[in-house]
């Protein structure tokens, strides 16, 4: 977290140094203090923060895909005659811990359509996810675990 | 009558065209959906859809900062805010008892409420992979 603030403080200074404020010289800004910390990096000490950027950027663009795919995929089944779904209420078992990666866990699949979140258990070991389209659980499983939360585990860990 | 179109209005045009089709799709979804939770299926991420290339379209239109600055944050609220509200709806459903479509072919929600003293415990299940799921008659 200390590398980013340095990152972001960066960033600060190359936009008030070249006095034009503006989303693309932040951006600019950004990448350059990124690629100074990264010549610093025997400097800082062990940081993951230089893997982590390129996780999270990773991690934004794959839950865009999915989003934009799933709602297409929704918006078919909508604008189609005869309703195709599959519903089912599905217990996904968490390997995620922290009260923090299930609430992404969570959000995530909610904001993805076709699926939607509806309880965890009390000791956070189960969530239970309303799906509209199911072939086999198991596969539904292992699609969520493989997919949003082993995502989600990297860009904690 | 001549029409001037500059690149800068055909992006807001075509982005605004998208949010507004899937807010269509959110509205129609949600009067085709046979149940409450297909129903917020269809609507609470469409809509966020809608809302997100719509703000787009505004922070395109208008290039400014400060515009495009509170066009993000909206998004990140609406994106924020939708999936807690729909979790609440869903839950609250689930417990009162709303019905499932009939077509619904797994429950592993069922009897796992553990209801006593007004509040709803839920119980986790031990789902070890490749392993029993007893699916709805």
């Amino acid at each position: 977290m200390n590398v980013l603030l340095l990152n972001l403080l960066l960033a600060l200074a190359w936009i008030s140094l070249t006095g034009e404020i503006s989303e693309e010289n932040f951006a600019f800004g950004f990448i350059l203090g990124y690629g100074m910390l990264w010549l610093w990096r025997g400097l800082l000490g062990n940081s993951t923060y230089f893997l982590k950027v390129f996780r999270v950027i990773n991690f934004v663009l794959y839950f865009l895909k999915e989003l934009v795919i799933a709602n297409i995929r929704v918006a078919i089944e909508v604008l189609t005659p005869n309703l195709k779904v599959k519903p089912a209420i599905v217990a996904i078992p968490l390997s995620v811990k922290s009260s923090q990666e299930i609430t992404l866990l969570a959000n995530l699949i909610t904001l993805t359509p076709g699926t939607l979140s509806l309880d965890v258990s009390d000791d956070k070991k189960t969530l239970y996810v309303h799906t509209m389209y199911m072939g086999d659980a198991d596969d539904f499983r292992r699609s969520i675990k493989e997919g949003f939360e082993k995502r989600v585990q990297e860009v904690f860990d | 009558m001549e029409i001037d179109l500059t690149l800068r209005d055909g992006i807001t045009l075509a982005l605004m065209a998208v949010g507004v089709l899937f807010t269509l799709v959110a509205a129609i979804g949600v009067l085709r959906m046979p149940d409450l939770y297909l129903r917020m299926s269809a609507s609470t991420k469409a809509a966020t859809m809608g809302v997100g290339f719509i703000m787009l379209a505004v922070a395109v239109r208008f290039n400014d900062l400060t515009i495009t600055t509170r066009a993000l944050a909206i998004i990140v609220f609406v994106y924020l805010t939708a999936p807690v509200a729909a979790h609440m709806i869903g839950r609250a459903g689930y417990i009162l008892g709303v019905t499932l479509y009939n077509k619904t072919v797994l429950d592993d929600l069922r009897g796992h409420y553990i209801t006593k003293r007004g509040t709803h415990e839920l119980e986790s299940v031990d789902v070890i992979l490749d392993k029993e799921s007893i699916p709805l008659e």
